[in-house]
């Protein structure tokens, strides 16, 4: 039961996405099954929260490594959770009067949410993105070695690429005229060469080896041959 | 001559480099990581700070595939209907924001109805900041729900878009602000994003482009057109769908760099404002950053030879 009940779940869904995408007449058959895993996942939030609780908390009390993180991030989960429901300092909606501050906006221009969310939460978030300069600047420098004939091609491409997608590309190759017959060898039209030739037709290549793949996968799942998504069925 | 210059400082640089690596070949092999890391500071600092004081841009080229995204967007006329897609958060900001902001400004001007829409949790506040950076500022003729609206973000990636393909009010029976989906005036007549005139997605990854592409524009090649903008990571992903899906692509600050630069020569006057010209401004530290890279790489494999080959010979 508790592996059959999953298992036909996943069949019928399967087929009626596939019946649904060939036969018009099916088509609102495959919008209800698209409506369930949209409300599924929307529930997937509410259990997200959740383990993000349980793990943190069992880190806190077993005062693992890196407990004091758990508790800021804890902390931080609750206080946004908090201002977010609650609707904190957010003003009532003339458009639906009666509802008191319920019917505002929870991020309205002003709210303690608006405040967490672009004071707190955005800056934060760029700067971890915008560390990733300062660590790929130090991997290019220790890793990125013309080793082999295939560490070269990279290396080549790479510097056409670093350079063409600034304004360097055209400034480097400036003298040689766009009308020409040489214009290809402008380092901006190199750049876009290696990018729709090259570039796409190896991703062409493995998207159709990933999409066959996928294919193979998904028809195993739905006859019920792979089972392994349901997991052990132990705990 | 740009060339030969730049070519004699390179061989000038990599000729001293080689001396000094030579000489002090464990301190370079040793090199602290957070020396490489101050390079890096500088070499974004500097073209930040002197391009905030100047506001000084390096002129920019349009490539075939931002040409494509402003050549689709002009073939619309006033009226036509636009689904503005958010897809991504704060991380991606930096690269998104302002092919975000240029999109918004493109449309308000050409006074084409804005539908927005995020399958990210964050892409609502995305959406909101742009309402009110771009549109409540710049084009305070344009009404909310005539002109304009947001439908907010709806949990379900891509089978939020295989819903609103065929029928949008399952999903959506209000807007992201309460408001009844039927006493919005811009929604009437609309039932599915098939009755869109263009779907504009600024992706930064999962759910994105792909997802838009897959499931609203291959299912539907004859009613739904499609631009995108995505970060630079994505673009070769993407690059597959050109053209027959995808007509255009902004790839990255460079992509939005270049559309930019179309839109504000044609609609943005001599005295435009800074907010539309950030990409342009972005691409003086992503120039400086880049070199420092390529500079970075060879010094690097200057170490790897000079260490080679003493190796070799002891």
């Amino acid at each position: 039961m508790k592996r059959n009940v999953p298992l036909l779940l996943a069949i019928i869904a399967g087929f009626v996405m596939i019946v649904a995408f060939f036969i018009p007449y099916t088509v609102s058959w495959g919008e209800d099954v698209s409506i369930w895993f949209d409300i599924l996942a929307s529930i997937a939030f509410i259990l997200g929260g959740g383990n993000l609780l349980k793990v943190h908390l069992k880190k806190v009390s077993d005062q693992a490594k890196g407990w004091g993180y758990s508790i800021i991030t804890i902390v931080a989960f609750l206080v946004m959770l908090f201002v977010g429901l609650t609707k904190l300092g957010v003003n009532p909606n003339p458009q639906f009067p009666g509802h008191g501050h319920w019917a505002g906006q929870y991020n309205e221009v002003g709210s303690p949410f608006y405040w967490l969310f672009e004071s707190v939460f955005k800056p934060l978030q760029a700067t971890i993105f915008a560390m990733l300069a300062f660590y790929v600047a130090s991997a290019a420098f220790r890793a990125f070695r013309a080793k082999n004939m295939e560490a070269i091609l990279l290396l080549a491409t790479a510097f056409f690429i670093l350079l063409g997608r600034t304004a360097a590309g055209v400034f480097l190759t400036d003298f040689i005229p766009e009308e020409s017959g040489y214009s290809g060898l402008r380092l901006e039209n190199i750049t876009v060469f290696i990018m729709d030739v090259f570039n796409t037709a190896g991703h062409r290549a493995i998207m159709i080896g990933v999409a066959l793949g996928t294919a193979s996968v998904s028809l195993k799942i739905l006859l019920g041959v792979d089972r392994s998504y349901l997991g052990s069925g132990e705990g | 001559m740009a060339l030969l210059i730049t070519l004699g400082a390179t061989a000038g640089f990599l000729v001293l480099l080689t001396f000094a690596v030579r000489a002090r070949t464990e301190f370079f092999k040793n090199l602290d990581r957070r020396w490489i890391f101050l390079l890096m500071l500088v070499a974004v600092a500097v073209p930040v700070y002197v391009i905030g004081k100047t506001k000084e841009t390096f002129p920019e080229k349009a490539l075939p595939k931002a040409q494509a995204v402003f050549d689709v967007i002009e073939e619309l006329n006033e009226g036509d209907k636009v689904l503005l897609a958010f897809d991504f958060d704060p991380g991606s900001e930096g690269e998104l924001g302002p092919m975000a902001t240029t999109f918004a400004y493109h449309c308000a001007t050409k006074k084409l109805k804005m539908y927005f829409i995020a399958l990210w949790p964050i892409g609502r506040q995305m959406i909101d900041d742009n309402i009110a950076k771009i549109i409540e500022p710049d084009f305070p003729e344009m009404v909310y729900g005539v002109d304009y609206m947001n439908l907010g973000f709806k949990a379900g990636n891509e089978g939020v878009i295989n819903v609103i393909v065929t029928d949008i009010k399952q999903l959506y029976t209000t807007d992201a602000y309460g408001t009844d989906i039927a006493a919005i005036p811009m929604m009437e007549g609309i039932d599915s994003i098939q009755k869109m005139d263009l779907i504009i997605n600024v992706s930064a990854g999962y759910p994105g482009t792909k997802e838009w592409v897959q499931y609203a524009v291959t299912p539907f090649p004859h009613d739904i057109r499609m631009v995108a903008g995505c970060t630079g990571v994505q673009a070769p992903l993407l690059y597959p769908y050109i053209p027959q899906q995808l007509p255009g692509l902004l790839a990255a600050i460079k992509g939005a760099s270049e559309y930019e630069s179309l839109v504000i020569n044609k609609y943005g006057g001599d005295d435009i404002s800074g907010k539309y010209l950030e990409a342009q401004r972005r691409m003086g530290p992503q120039l400086v950053a880049h070199v420092l890279m390529v500079l970075l790489i060879f010094a690097g494999n200057i170490i790897f030879f000079v260490e080679r080959k003493r190796e070799a010979r002891s």
